[in-house]
């Protein structure tokens, strides 16, 4: 039998099945934390850290990612405060570097919720745009969907990046998920644009 | 033949009173120098596996873990976390299989603690390794070694081979009924993989990046089984506890960590190399006594501690003691124990953007702060070391901080501004000086900086003349020299072969005309 935890988020009493997300438990109770890179269904990745939020705990509080962290007996959650807000804006700030100015879909409203100046550290790095923030969505929903992905992570660091698998292309069954998940826009209804790099040029350095 | 220590010229005939190892407490170390490696016979006759009889035959695992416990012994990879406890919980955990895990994934720049263990003395990790295992009820161990230590690799290897025909491992260990088997496994070569989730994920033979650890390893590790990875040098302890006891350990140190502490001891200090010390020895002892003080009588400036995000203290502090919480709480960390000491020419917002580009280069770049953050933290680093510093950059480098130390996925995103953080704090004055004067008080920021040659000083010797490199010094035998500065690639090689003191760094100081044509070195002038 799955044990009901009751936790405070936001000052209000909530009761959530062992084991889900704050994130989960925090969406039943109507509270709103920003995600980019979760999607219910694929399991939690935690890579864009948008999602995070203040927790306490015997007294002590500390900034976790909702879509990880698992709901326990007497955990107090606060899911909006005036740091958390500076950090979401930081990161939103930060991912505007490859994703560029020019945003649609999740990220745009995001921007504009949290009132961040996508130029400010664009300005002092400057990169070209990819429209990509590297949250795997895409990835992640191909694997779930095919059982592999035509498509995958390459690189470390700043040169990580979303290549093609072209021997792999057999499997795109062109079900349009990566397109539904893209939270930047990257990959439109007829693919994404601009295309992938080839894993072949990527590891050859010809990209 | 005999040692002579150099501050006073006396001549020193045991290893014992040299100051180096006279202030050491080596009780991991002292049986590296003694012993073959290769060669289990040796381990044990210094009382090798005596802690492992003791563990099997008179103690239940519950008093193996009491006893960790008890010790207070903290894992030595940086985080200092109790072991006993994460013992515990991968004990009590739920699981039909269990994993012990040995990291020796080192890769801080200058640290050289684990190898040395390793190399050196592989029986005493591998005995640590099987007294845990008894403890938490695990049935395979791990022993992670990076592929760059081959040596590790080879002695670890023939260690287990070496146990298992004595029946130290296998089935039915010394008639216990405890089965336990240890294979080696090569690191493929990134610094985050030294991370525990991400070393586990590099176990299972994919990409080695972090993963969330709100579920503790120790929960649902390797393979989804309970999982509890150690350090090699806390692993390396547990035979000492075991064989003296939790209250001998605990009377070495300080209250909240007992016991010694490996450090790398590198940078301008006169004697440098792996030192053992009980935990709270002060820093001034540790860079004084045992390392001999400053190279060339400069004056000290900072020592940075734990790697690449430990932070830099700075002179004040000297007298801290050195343990996990102290470090903690001057913004530095205990990290692996990797020291390295600064003097007057180091500048601070260079060797913060030095470790910042070394994190830059090994993030994994799966979280948003850390790898966008550490691109932008690197890009203001080199705009300031090169003079394009602007009014607002200090701000943006503590909002980024801020939002990395809060929200990245791992401990290298989390730690990663440590260095930058305690610079600022403890330096601040130096990167003012940078952004608005454009000038490097230390000299040593290449861009900020001219070499000048002083004409009342230069010997016409032809030296320096003869060496650069880009032809950039002017003059003849007779004629003093000057520097052409524009063509000048600032080196330094000149000011280090310069007999006479004559060549010197100016920062934002205005550089004085070049001598008159036919100017004689003043020796000739007076003749």
């Amino acid at each position: 039998m799955v044990r009901t935890v009751v936790l405070n988020i936001d000052d209000k009493e909530v009761r959530a099945k062992e084991g889900i997300s704050i994130l989960d438990a925090a969406r039943k109770s109507s509270a709103d934390i920003p995600t980019l890179c979760h999607e219910n269904g694929l399991d939690p990745y935690g890579a864009c850290r948008i999602c995070s939020v203040e927790i306490e705990k015997k007294g002590r509080t500390k900034i976790v990612a909702a879509c990880c962290y698992p709901v326990e007996e007497g955990l107090k959650v606060r899911t909006k405060s005036p740091k958390i807000d500076k950090i979401r804006k930081t990161i939103i700030e930060l991912a505007a570097i490859t994703a560029g100015e020019g945003l649609s879909g999740e990220m745009r409203l995001l921007a504009s919720k949290y009132s961040a100046d996508l130029s400010r550290f664009r300005s002092r790095v400057p990169t070209e745009s990819t429209k990509c923030i590297l949250c795997g969505l895409c990835i992640r929903r191909c694997i779930e969907a095919n059982w592999d992905s035509i498509i995958g992570f390459a690189g470390r660091g700043v040169n990580r990046r979303v290549v093609l698998f072209p021997d792999r292309s057999g499997i795109c069954s062109i079900c349009n998920y990566c397109y539904d998940v893209c939270p930047t826009g990257r990959i439109s209804s007829i693919g994404p644009s601009p295309h992938f790099p080839n894993i072949d040029n990527v590891t050859a350095g010809r990209e | 033949m005999l040692y002579k220590e150099p501050s006073s010229n006396k001549i020193i005939p045991k290893l014992e009173d040299i100051s180096f190892y006279k202030y050491q407490l080596r009780l991991l170390l002292k049986e590296n120098a003694r012993i073959d490696p290769k060669s289990i016979e040796d381990y044990i006759s210094q009382g090798g596996y005596s802690a492992l009889a003791k563990a099997l035959s008179k103690m239940s695992p519950e008093q193996v873990i009491k006893e960790i416990k008890k010790a207070n012994l903290r894992g030595r990879g940086g985080g200092g976390f109790p072991t006993g406890i994460k013992w515990k919980t991968t004990k009590n955990a739920t699981g039909d299989s269990k994993c012990v895990i040995v990291n020796c994934d080192e890769g801080d720049p200058g640290a050289f603690m684990d190898r040395s263990l390793i190399e050196g003395n592989p029986h005493k990790v591998l005995e640590g390794l099987i007294i845990g295992a008894y403890a938490i009820g695990a049935d395979e161990g791990y022993v992670y070694v990076r592929e760059e230590y081959p040596l590790a690799v080879e002695n670890i290897s023939i260690a287990i081979t070496q146990a298992e025909e004595c029946g130290l491992l296998g089935e039915n260990i010394l008639s216990s009924g405890f089965n336990f088997q240890v294979r080696v496994h090569r690191g493929a070569g990134a610094f985050v993989s030294g991370e525990s989730s991400a070393l586990m994920m590099a176990l299972e033979g994919k990409v080695g990046e972090p993963r969330p650890k709100y579920v503790h390893n120790a929960v649902k590790g390797v393979w989804n089984k309970p999982s509890c990875l150690n350090n090699v040098e806390t692993w390396a302890n547990v035979p000492l506890i075991i064989l003296k006891g939790a209250r001998w350990f605990r009377s070495i140190g300080t209250k909240g960590s007992s016991g010694t502490k490996i450090f790398s001891l590198v940078g301008k200090i006169n004697n440098t190399g792996l030192v053992e010390v009980p935990m709270g020895i002060t820093l001034r002892d540790l860079i004084y006594k045992i390392g001999g003080g400053i190279r060339g009588e400069k004056q000290f400036k900072a020592v940075q501690i734990g790697g690449p995000s430990g932070g830099f203290i700075p002179e004040k502090y000297l007298g801290l003691q050195v343990d996990f919480d102290k470090l903690d709480k001057a913004g530095s960390m205990m990290g692996s124990g990797g020291m390295v000491v600064m003097d007057e020419d180091s500048c601070m917002v260079d060797a913060a953007r030095y470790f910042v580009d070394f994190l830059l280069e090994e993030s994994c770049g799966k979280c948003i702060p850390c790898r966008e953050g550490l691109r932008v933290l690197s890009k203001i680093l080199s705009d300031i070391c090169e003079g394009r510093g602007k009014d607002g950059d200090i701000k943006i480098i503590e909002d980024i901080a801020e939002t990395m130390r809060g929200a990245s996925l791992c401990a290298l995103g989390m730690t990663a501004v440590n260095p930058i953080l305690t610079s600022l704090r403890y330096f601040r004055s130096e990167w003012e000086k940078h952004i608005r004067d454009k000038s490097c008080p230390s000299k040593a920021c290449k861009d900020l900086i001219n070499y000048y040659i002083d004409p009342k000083k230069c010997q016409a010797c032809q030296l320096c003349l003869r060496e650069c490199l880009v032809g950039a010094i002017q003059g003849s035998k007779d004629q003093v020299h000057w520097i052409e500065q524009e063509k000048c690639i600032k080196c330094g090689i000149c000011q280090e072969i310069c007999n006479f003191d004559a060549i010197r760094k100016i920062s934002k100081e205005p550089i004085p005309k070049n001598p008159l044509k036919g100017m004689k070195p003043i020796w000739r002038m007076e003749n």
